[in-house]
């Protein structure tokens, strides 16, 4: 597998702008002739869709939904990074960079995290342009708070709704292209599979959400922005219809799949309430610039919160971090959580929670100002609970977030396929094995806005495409059978469990042995229980209905399918990574305060999978990481 | 909890529907409506039927997709709340409860539960957004935007498009859809250029959808889970009427 990341030369401060003028261009008037398939209209898929319409491209844009509105980032609360420094207090685009890579624990490619800092505060006049009704300071001007894992205030926000106004802000942009027919928008259509042909990817094979109806579409280039595949541990905050089928069928078709074991755990969830539940909701990260976690001191403390004197309190966020407090990133409060909870001393029914305290917030700002900052959030978590944040804590606990592993990319966000570029969190290429607050719609927004439209022009124009090829070509034929083949045995199995039963089982297992914590032995056994519920599974599925119509149940199946076949390389990849980094934490490898312990002589590279057949074993290959300008050190935020 | 549940099934466009009753029991109170709809569907499945069709896919309260009719009310009885936060403790033990599609000329059923928006994408199409090619963007701080305005638009831009506003009226009418859109850009700076062309097109495009007009039911604003006010609509028919005299449709 060739893992040439072709990383430009010179300087990092300077790789870009000289990468931008020696790639080749594509005439303008040339534009017009190439079609640009995108499967994905989240953030990265939406936002590459309208600007490569802008540029002249022909679009096809594809997705599950009824609407390109409803994709998953809409559910982004807290805010986007942006390396503008508006707030005079010591930010800038190296400082991005720097909190960035020591945020992902030294286990991202430098060039491209640069590159992302650079374009950050291109993304915030772009979004502002289009109307993004972003929070304002009396004056006027942009108003920013802080996030977890940096010591300025960068993040941009748009009350607790972030997400959805810049995916508004896409969509808006995506829908003027549609309207000019610039681009072809087809919803409720669901990819299958991957053309490749000659060893270049040339198209798609989708389903029909409500006809059923499998058919196939070829371009001059294939752009999958698909998201990610939190969803594999069935209760995460991730939407209902996430899924990995689209990267991992085309990881089947040849491109590598990279850190798969790099799994985000969001530390501020609403706890699990029993087996009912079908998802966790997450409660922004941004309530830590003004919520107090704790647990109680002695372990098994029933009391309730507020019987609990301040002396018997621990806020151990801030005892252990002092200089991060409770902003300390992602991967370290989540896992704290768990400690204290593993130690007995976690609270509500469950005993699996800690407390999120607004109570000094209020006293020092009044409720207004809480309410101004955070009321949606918190009537959400009143309505979920029952229970009112402003005068009893939070409950919060960590659940599966975001997915920082994704299909290998290089500088250009090409795929091991020659043709195949993928966005995104589909990718796996900026946050390393933790991502920061915030920078998950920054990096889809630098994607689809300023890296894929000149990269993907380089490809073009560099590269002979046979534009004779259609969807007559046997491998559409055959990509077309496959996929109704596995449609019609999914139908065909009539056996006695629901799709759901295999994905509830199938999450638990992941969830307890290649989750928050990891060890050998508990990846050992995963590794041999998955293909078990994999052979039951194709052997007492039922799936009621008819292939040739709306089937939700069958849309359910197929996607399930697809994860218990992904969940092995996951835990694979957990076990041969034998080391603490970032999210992924072996046990075997920490302090004796808990803290992770990294390898970075035999670890310090990505880690990309190559597909060799069913049943068999992927190959792990290498890409060598290299830190010429970030100091690798140990992560400390004490 | 037990519940009795009249759900209307259809299998298609084409098909006649009907209203179909189902008993569950064992529902907990934590439980939101649509895992009580799950928890039918999972036992639908084990019986060999098919289980009821509905869409939902954030359950947060933010995507918009979920879209049903709960005893006569589009997301239920809950203020302020989507399908898909309403929780079985805002029911009471042994209700009997009637589950249909949005009802809406423009939103014709698909399956069950499902029906198609498609209208609000064509209305937004045709003028909700700002003509902004990618890079010529001025510094997002050389054009500010007083506190005020800003909030006032992001109340108009909280809009979800679940099309509750719709199926909540008697006319069948999206002006307060089409209304959050047209103010949101009406209030901001950057979205004068394109003022008074943008609410002419969408209005054309929503009367040419098949929506009804409004006719101060208010109906829209209580539905409405984001609460939009319908101080937009009033907006929008000054935006409209000013635009009439000096500006033509475009599209």
């Amino acid at each position: 597998m060739n893992l040439d990341a072709k990383i430009p030369s010179g300087n990092i401060k300077d790789k870009w702008d000289n990468h931008k003028f020696d790639m080749k261009l594509v005439n303008p008037a040339n534009k017009r002739k190439y079609k640009i398939l995108i499967v994905g209209t989240g953030l990265a898929g939406a936002s590459a869709a309208a600007t490569l319409a802008e540029l002249g491209y022909k679009v096809d844009a594809f997705t599950y939904h009824d609407s390109a509105r409803r994709a998953h980032s809409i559910a982004a609360q807290g805010g986007i990074n942006a390396a503008k420094n508006y707030q005079n207090d010591g930010d800038s685009i190296w400082r991005l960079f720097y909190d960035t890579v020591k945020g992902g624990d030294f286990r991202s490619r430098e060039a491209n995290v640069y590159r992302l800092a650079q374009v950050s505060a291109n993304i915030i006049d772009q979004c502002a342009a289009q109307g993004v009704p972003f929070a304002r300071e009396y004056g006027g001007t942009l108003d920013n708070r802080s996030f977890g894992g940096a010591q300025v205030s960068r993040t941009f926000y748009a009350r607790g709704q972030t997400g959805q106004q810049l995916l508004l802000g896409a969509y808006s942009a995506l829908m003027r292209q549609v309207g000019l027919g610039h681009v072809v928008l087809h919803n409720r259509k669901e990819m299958m599979d991957l053309v490749v042909i000659d060893g270049i990817a040339r198209g798609i094979v989708v389903r029909d959400l409500i006809t059923g109806k499998i058919e196939s579409h070829v371009g001059d280039a294939v752009i999958l922005a698909t998201g990610g595949y939190g969803n594999i541990f069935f209760l995460s905050t991730n939407a209902q219809a996430c899924n990995v089928t689209a990267t991992y069928r085309a990881y089947k078709k040849g491109a590598g799949f990279a850190n798969p074991c790099y799994t985000q755990i969001h530390p501020t969830c609403i706890p699990v309430s029993g087996d009912h539940q079908s998802k966790l909701t997450l409660m922004s990260e941004s309530l830590r610039n003004d919520g107090r976690i704790w647990v109680p001191k002695a372990h098994g403390d029933k009391r309730r919160p507020d019987q609990i004197p301040e002396n018997e309190r621990d806020y151990y966020l801030e005892r252990k971090y002092p200089s991060f407090g409770n902003l300390s990133p992602r991967d370290i409060s989540s896992r704290a959580a768990k400690q204290v909870c593993d130690e007995g001393r976690g609270v509500g029914p469950t005993g699996f929670g800690v407390y999120l305290d607004f109570a000094d917030a209020i006293k020092r700002l009044g409720k207004h100002a809480i309410e101004e900052r955070y009321g949606n959030l918190f009537e959400m978590y009143e309505r979920i609970t029952g229970e009112d944040p402003y005068t009893t804590p939070m409950r919060i606990y960590p659940a599966s977030h975001y997915t920082m592993g994704g299909l290998w990319v290089d500088y250009n966000l090409m795929s091991t396929i020659p043709g195949l570029h993928v966005l995104g969190e589909a990718n796996f290429s900026d946050h390393g094995a933790n991502r920061l607050g915030a920078s998950a719609l920054m990096q889809g927004l630098a994607d689809g806005y300023f890296v894929i439209p000149y990269t993907i022009g380089h490809y073009l124009a560099s590269n002979k495409i046979d534009k004779t090829i259609n969807t007559d070509h046997p491998e559409f034929i055959k990509a077309e059978q496959d996929a109704k083949e596995k449609i019609n045995k999914l139908m065909g199995i009539k056996g006695k469990k629901t799709p759901t039963e295999f994905h509830r089982e199938l999450g638990k297992l992941v969830w307890d042995k290649v989750g928050m914590g990891r060890n050998e032995a508990g990846l050992k056994e995963a590794i041999e229980k998955i293909p078990q519920i994999r052979e039951e599974f194709w052997q007492n599925l039922n799936v009621t209905g008819e292939a040739e119509s709306l089937n939700t149940a069958l849309e359910k199946a197929n996607r399930v399918a697809d994860f218990l076949e992904f969940a092995e390389i996951l835990a694979w990849d957990a076990l041969e990574r034998d080391e603490s980094c970032g999210a992924h934490f072996r046990e075997e490898h920490q302090t004796p305060d808990g803290e992770a312990v990294r390898n970075d002589e035999k670890f310090s590279h990505v880690a990309v999978w190559e597909y060799q057949g069913p049943d068999k074993k992927p190959i792990r290959n290498k890409e060598e990481l290299e830190f010429e300008n970030v100091h690798l050190a140990v992560r400390s935020y004490k | 909890m037990k519940f009795t549940l009249h759900i209307w099934r259809q299998k298609d466009n084409k098909s006649q529907g009907s209203l179909v009753r189902y008993d569950v029991d064992g529902i907990s109170e934590d439980m939101s409506f649509l895992e009580m709809l799950d928890i039918l569907n999972e036992s639908l499945i084990k019986k060999n039927e098919e289980p009821v069709a509905f869409e939902h896919d954030c359950r947060e309260g933010i995507c918009g997709a979920c879209s049903m009719t709960i005893n006569g009310i589009p997301h239920g009885p809950e203020r302020l709340t989507t399908t898909c936060q309403l929780h079985m403790r805002k029911f009471k033990d042994g209700d009997t409860i009637y589950i249909e599609p949005y009802r809406a000329k423009a939103f014709p059923i698909i399956r069950d539960l499902i029906v198609d928006r498609s209208a609000f994408d064509r209305i937004q199409m045709s003028g909700g957004f700002i003509s902004i090619n990618t890079g010529s963007a001025p510094d997002a701080n050389a054009i500010p935007v007083p506190k005020y305005k800003a909030d006032k638009a992001f109340d108009a831009a909280a809009c979800i498009g679940c099309g509750a506003c719709v199926a909540a009226c008697p006319n069948g009418s999206a002006m307060l859809f089409t209304a959050a859109k047209v103010s949101q850009y009406a209030l901001l700076p950057q979205g004068q250029a394109e003022r008074g062309q943008r609410v002419l097109n969408m209005v054309a495009q929503m009367d040419k959808e098949g929506f009804g007009g409004c006719t101060n039911h208010y109906e829209c604003e209580a539905a409405c889970p984001k609460g939009i006010s319908v101080e937009f609509i009033s907006f929008m028919n000054r935006e409209l009427f000013k635009a009439s005299i000096s500006e033509k449709i475009t599209k």
